[in-house]
């Protein structure tokens, strides 16, 4: 059993402190060839997967989160590089050797087997005795909230159900780890997010190292211990949610993890760890900055859109030291909760601001209306600080 | 509330529709009611003269008059010993050619269906080019090569000239179904602890049966009236379809016609029972 407090501890350190990792590779890499050319996959790679974490690898489509996921099943041998479960090298062993279970986008469900048959599939391959896979299986269901449903045929049930017989076939075999290939791409939006609260709640049941390949954020910024965020077979960044979303690490994490505003400028002073980038003589923004930068440094920093205020008027506090850009509203859009602006800047950049509906609602700009955006210094964040 | 304000204007849509298209069912439902009638009777008509002439009460060999209804040809069934032995020799031979080709055949369909490898352009090739082509050529070319080979004609040679006809409908069947199959569901297969073999047999087989069913189905209906490729790979044994032709010249007992309704029988038979079972699971999904 994983204490919040205990993988809170986890999620700092890039490699799980203490003990081997659940999953780990070293120096992997994977190719594939097409048309006779050699098409990178997975550039090389050094992961450590904690025991008992949820890891999620995220990415947008063709990253190679998939590739990695399976070079863990053993459905993938990696190029080069070795991969290891419990501290064991298992590079080159078969899938059907290892101690690892999948739950496959499509469910993979067998058809022409009822719930219970599919469910013992795994323990029926290791020669598990008859009333000990009964006694499993029964135990497993109840866990999925499936019990009642041993005759049913995959055909007949739905699809939030059929999720969860594949849940249940894979974590009956009691992996080391479970890796769930985009499990809820095909659910709906109220099932998908149900499912995310049940899969949080199975995996402190079960105290299994969950490895999750999905490509949509929200998801893994709320079930995860870790994220991975992939991209063009290079992982850009790995910590916490937290950590991945105040503080991107590259260009391609602050825009790929939520929306972000990014805006580009050259440092006109230093003054106390913070550094100042000026536009105008009023339009500037003020970003902490931890490495060494001098006066003329070009810098890229980001700001997220719930954390900028938006003011019809001149700004009241424009001496506290915080960031000011005057802009033009060119777009209003009523989200009900909030209402997201697009606010064509004094910086160049076009900026995204989600104002909360709560206080200010007769308070709202038009498009054409001449705006200023104001925010608080530790609001602003350097790219690859 | 809400319910009914957003349901209310979709009615008028629906009911609109509904008038709409009865309409257009007048003229061109009838003529299609017609045109499907036409194409029933055309292909069940020569069978229900064929079942027909089985009850003619006949006073010679020629059944080709209508002499008035009797069952006595059902009594007399086996009493040609040629024609029953021809019969037995046809069944056996189909049943030994069509799972033999059914157990090739799976595992041809399966491979092609599942991997690209080095050969399995041609062999896709090759299998088309002995669906189509003639069978006077392939069984001129047959006798041939066991003349040549030294082989003597008879049930074995036949049987092999059927599995080699027939091999390619069932790999074409089986490699259809195969092709649509959720490659995942074998890995996950792998994944959970099967070996290729218990892979293959536990879950792909199950899975890809009823298409195996009907391209042994396919075998068999191919092999029982074989005539052409038969009739050059025989030598001296005599086939249900060989005896038929043999016997035109004297003409056709009406034992043939009785022979001719059972198998059709025995077939539409296992049509419906395959009906019944896939309607079935239908209902269930």
């Amino acid at each position: 059993m994983t204490t919040p407090q205990h993988s809170a501890v986890r999620a700092r350190t890039a490699a799980p402190a203490g003990g081997t990792a659940a999953i780990e590779f070293v120096g992997v890499n994977k190719n594939y060839l097409s048309h006779g050319e050699t098409v990178p996959a997975v550039k090389r790679t050094d992961l450590a997967i904690a025991q008992g974490e949820f890891f999620s690898l995220l990415g947008p489509s063709g990253c190679g989160k998939t590739t990695t996921m399976r070079m863990i099943a053993g459905f993938e041998e990696p190029t080069a590089g070795k991969v290891y479960l419990d501290g064991q090298d298992v590079t080159g062993v078969s899938a059907n050797k290892r101690d690892v279970n999948m739950v496959f986008q499509s469910y993979a469900l067998f058809p022409h087997l009822n719930t219970h048959q599919n469910v013992a599939f795994g323990l029926e391959r290791k020669k598990v005795s008859r009333s000990e896979i009964a006694r499993r299986v029964g135990e497993i269901l109840e866990i999925v909230s499936l019990t009642g449903m041993e005759k049913r045929s995959p055909k007949e049930m739905s699809g939030g159900q059929q999720q969860r017989v594949a849940l249940a076939r894979a974590l009956v075999n009691r992996p080391r780890a479970l890796l769930l290939d985009e499990p809820l791409g095909a659910l709906d939006l109220k099932l998908r997010q149900q499912m995310q609260i049940e899969l949080k709640r199975i995996q402190r049941e079960v105290g299994i190292t969950f490895v999750y390949v999905t490509h949509d954020q929200g998801e893994a910024l709320t079930m995860s211990d870790r994220i991975a965020v992939m991209n063009a077979g290079v992982i850009e960044q790995l910590g916490s949610p937290r950590e991945i979303y105040e503080r991107p690490a590259s260009r391609f994490v602050a825009g790929f993890i939520g929306t972000s505003n990014i805006v580009d400028g050259h440092v006109d002073r230093v003054e106390g760890g913070l550094a100042l980038l000026s536009y105008t003589t009023q339009d500037r923004v003020v970003v902490p900055v931890a490495r060494p930068v001098r006066q003329g440094d070009k810098l890229e920093v980001s700001i997220r859109p719930e954390k900028i205020d938006l003011h019809r008027g001149v700004p009241p506090v424009q001496s506290t030291g915080g960031s000011v850009l005057s802009g033009t509203v060119t777009e209003v859009v009523y989200h009900g909760t909030s209402t997201n602006y697009t606010v064509a800047t004094a910086a160049g950049a076009d900026f995204t601001v989600f104002d909360q509906n709560a206080s200010n609602a007769d308070d709202l700009a038009d498009r054409g209306d001449r705006v200023y955006l104001t925010w608080a210094p530790q609001h602003s964040y350097l790219i690859g600080d | 509330m809400t319910a009914s304000t957003v349901e209310r204007p979709q009615l008028p849509k629906t009911e609109e529709a509904a008038r709409i298209r009865p309409k257009r069912r007048i003229t061109g439902g009838g003529l299609l009611h017609a045109y499907t009638w036409v194409i029933i009777a055309w292909l069940v008509v020569p069978i229900a003269v064929m079942i027909a002439f089985g009850f003619n009460d006949t006073p010679g060999r020629y059944n080709q008059t209508w002499d008035g209804f009797t069952f006595k040809w059902y009594g007399r069934l086996f009493e040609y010993p040629d024609l029953t032995s021809a019969l037995i020799t046809s069944l056996v031979i189909a049943i030994v050619s069509s799972l033999l080709a059914g157990a090739l055949g799976t595992g041809i369909g399966y491979a092609l269906g599942r991997y690209r490898f080095t050969g399995s352009g041609s062999l896709n090739l090759i299998m088309f080019a002995t669906m189509s082509s003639p069978e006077l050529i392939m069984g001129a070319s047959l006798l041939s090569l066991f003349v040549s080979a030294g082989a003597g004609l008879g049930p074995i040679t036949i049987t092999i000239a059927h599995v080699m006809f027939s091999i390619s409908f069932v790999a074409v069947v089986v490699r259809a179904r195969v092709m649509t199959l959720d490659r995942s569901i074998e890995e996950a297969a792998s994944d959970l602890g099967a070996t290729g073999w218990v892979t293959f047999w536990k879950v792909t087989f199950p899975i890809i049966l009823p298409a195996v069913f009907s391209g042994v189905l396919l075998a068999f209906a191919l092999s029982i009236d074989d005539f052409i490729v038969t009739a050059f790979t025989a030598g001296t044994t005599k086939t249900f379809p060989i005896w038929i032709w043999g016997a035109t010249r004297v003409g056709i007992p009406p034992q043939v016609n009785v022979m001719g309704t059972l198998i059709f029988a025995v077939g539409v038979l296992g049509a419906v029972i395959a009906n019944i079972r896939s309607s079935r699971q239908g209902k269930r999904a």
